[in-house]
């Protein structure tokens, strides 16, 4: 099986639900001949042709609501946004509109559009390049929100959220888009939506993140478990619906809990799962929950980025401290 | 219609000139009925006029009612059209069942035209979502509450006709406000590079709430917007329901023909306050509506029919008649009906209810009623 990025597994995915649904086009600044800032649909122009790969004017607002209208009317649309800095025009068209138009119709009119958008920081990008606010999605009923960590997850994902009846905000991060790599093998099988990946098992103490700080997670484990701590790594995956139950079994098997992200901390998505802790598992717990995120400050300019986002250092410091708590 | 001419003729200053543009004015009946200049063809079907009649009639009556129920707590806020009755019907008479409207919170008389009940229109502003599951074609959109914010729908809607080729077109109602919007221009913007099958209607009845046009925007119409998306603008009289009815016949069969789209600014006035939560008296003159009532549309076009004999003081009695007794069947189904479930507003979040929200949906179940 060929060894693919991250960003690949998206153009396959792409590709593929393209070529299974006439129904699907994507659109978005620059995805046409160019293929996207990040070459996401590198190739689909040229081979679906410029009416189901459109090039459109330079305005997000407009991206977002023609996918509703696209959607409505029976299209599979897949938008794309430059950058997750540019997205909050969209909003009004999430909140409002693609969110609601089931329930505000009973089910006359639906939204099946998918909006993805390159997210996060460490890419020594200039200003609003570094945007995580996924937490602002998540909030969001009748929206679904997802984010891959890994080629295969990127592949499954998207095909799973093109192919969902319902709204999608895709997040796709950044700094792994290249970084990232793994084998995909492209047969159109998606990966089940609302559901939480466990990395890796372990005992000790559980630690949930998702998107690109899967990776300092990840490396994290392997460096508490030269220390003889066992930990569990959960990519949530899907941020809204997110998987309570699979998260709820970690902490009462390990009764530890760090959560980790690159958003800011006060609001986050991390703050959502400690009250769920908070809320059903409090007597499982042996240490308190422990948040390692971003600062409550704006995302830094490359320059000091790196000390904004949690480091692998930073992780094992809290899931230390959670360990010889008890 | 707006015409462009591209020209190497110098100006006065020497440099040249690249393009010129002008913006028409359509209408047919002067204030009191009597016709301006030669009707257009269709206005010789007296039985066409008289259903435009009998659609701005009702309309009206409705409107009356629903303020009449909101003032007597039992309908929600409402957003009345009076005076207004011609854009709406004028512009939903001239599509078809398959085409999509794209409707705002005041084009009551567009969506009563195209199906939609009475009951279910209370329904709605009486709080209740079920009012959408409107009984006019299954594809055309709901009311848009947010300002402009429906026309990149529009645009998207018509962009899917136009990708698979059927000859269906989308029409998009807003307000004077909304076109101050981005949503508006971008939604316009897209539509002429893609030449979609779409029509944009502004009905420009002059306040946005309490903000005048003037405050709203410094160009000359609001028509003239769409000649920077690159194709054309007119206004209509929009108390005149043949002009509007004429404007949109055209827009319509120009977009169906694979033309593109057009925008058309229906002047009119917004003779009631905003909605039933609003008191216009804050902000304007009782003089300046009161001159307003001169020109309306109802008077306008009951003056022809009139003057043309196809119209008289006892078919109007029968009309009103009629109009109160539908609306008081629809009144009276209205009231009858009864809430929903509290757990039904899990029902339509999702086409299926993710797990972890069905145990909210139980948790809502197991509350006590207050």
């Amino acid at each position: 099986m060929p060894e693919v990025s991250l960003v690949d597994a998206i153009n396959l995915a792409l590709a593929r639900a393209m070529d299974e649904d006439a129904n699907v086009v994507v659109l978005g600044e620059d995805v046409g001949i160019n293929g996207g800032v990040f070459r996401a649909t590198a190739g689909l122009q040229q081979r679906f042709g410029p009416e189901r790969v459109i090039d459109t004017p330079l305005a997000e607002l407009l991206i977002s609501g023609l996918c509703v209208g696209m959607a409505a009317q029976g299209l599979r649309p897949v938008g794309e946004i430059q950058f997750m800095g540019f997205m909050y025009p969209c909003i009004d068209q999430l909140v409002n509109h693609a969110s609601r138009l089931r329930n505000r119709t009973q089910g006359r009119l639906t939204c099946p559009m998918v909006l993805r958008t390159p997210c996060g920081a460490g890419i020594r990008a200039p200003e609003h390049h570094s945007e995580s606010t996924e937490a602002m999605l998540a909030h969001i009923p009748g929206l679904r929100v997802v984010t891959p960590s890994s080629a295969e997850r990127a592949y499954g994902l998207l095909l799973a959220a093109i192919r969902d009846p319902d709204p999608v905000v895709f997040l796709e991060p950044t700094r792994i888009y290249r970084a990232v790599k793994g084998e995909v093998e492209d047969n159109g099988e998606a990966l089940p939506l609302d559901v939480a990946f466990v990395l890796r098992e372990g005992r000790d103490v559980t630690l949930i993140t998702w998107g690109a700080m899967v990776k300092e997670t990840s490396a994290a484990a392997e460096e508490l478990a030269a220390d003889g701590i066992d930990a569990e790594v959960i990519d949530l995956a899907t941020l809204k619906p997110y998987d309570e139950s699979t998260v709820l079994a970690s902490v009462a098997k390990t009764g530890r809990c760090i959560l980790v992200h690159e958003a800011a901390r006060t609001g986050g998505f991390g703050a959502e799962i400690a009250a769920l802790i908070a809320e059903r598992a409090l007597l499982s717990l042996l240490a308190p929950v422990a948040r390692v995120t971003g600062y409550d400050t704006i995302v830094p300019l490359p320059r000091l980025e790196q000390h904004y986002m949690p480091s692998v250092g930073r992780i094992v410091a809290a899931a230390r401290n959670a360990c010889q708590f008890s | 219609m707006q015409e462009s001419t591209t020209t190497q003729a110098a100006a006065d200053d020497g440099l040249s000139v690249v393009a010129r543009f002008e913006v028409r004015r359509r209408g047919y009946l002067a204030p009191d009925g009597s016709p301006l200049r030669a009707l257009p063809a269709f206005a010789s079907n007296t039985d066409l006029l008289l259903s435009l009649y009998r659609g701005m009639v009702l309309t009206r009556a409705f409107d009356l009612k629903a303020v009449s129920l909101q003032r007597t707590g039992r309908l929600g806020t409402y957003a009345v059209s009076l005076g207004q009755e011609a854009v709406s019907v004028g512009v939903a008479s001239a599509m078809r069942d398959e085409d999509v409207v794209i409707p705002s919170y005041r084009d009551n008389g567009a969506l009563l035209w195209r199906g939609m009940k009475m009951d279910e229109i209370l329904l709605f502003w009486g709080g209740d979502e079920r009012g959408n599951c409107s009984s006019g074609p299954p594809h055309d959109f709901p009311y848009c509450i947010p300002v402009g914010s429906q026309a990149p729908h529009a645009a998207g809607v018509a962009y899917a006709f136009r990708f698979r080729k059927e000859p269906r077109v989308a029409v998009c109602l807003f307000g004077d406000g909304a076109t101050s919007k981005g949503d508006v221009w971008e939604a316009m913007n897209f539509a002429g590079v893609w030449k979609l099958p779409v029509v944009f209607v502004a009905n420009n009845n002059q306040w946005a709430i309490s903000v005048p046009l003037k405050l709203q925007t410094a160009a000359q119409t609001l028509a003239q917007k769409a000649i920077a998306a690159g194709f054309a603008g007119e206004q209509v009289d929009g108390n005149d329901v043949i002009a509007v009815r004429a404007a949109a016949d055209e827009a319509i069969a120009h977009a169906r023909a694979g033309n593109g789209p057009s925008l058309i600014e229906a002047l009119t006035y917004r003779l009631s306050d905003h909605t039933t939560a609003d008191d216009a008296g804050r902000y304007r003159a009782a003089d300046e509506v009161q001159a307003r009532w001169k020109e309306e549309p109802i008077a306008r076009l009951r003056s022809y029919l009139v003057s043309q004999k196809a119209w008289g003081k006892s078919d109007e009695e029968k009309l009103i008649a009629e109009c109160q007794q539908r609306i008081d069947a629809a009144v009276e189904r209205y009231l009858a009906s009864t809430p929903r479930p509290p757990e039904s507003m899990f029902d339509h979040l999702y086409a299926e209810l993710p797990q972890v929200y069905v145990a909210q949906r139980d948790e809502l179940k197991g509350v006590p009623d207050a």
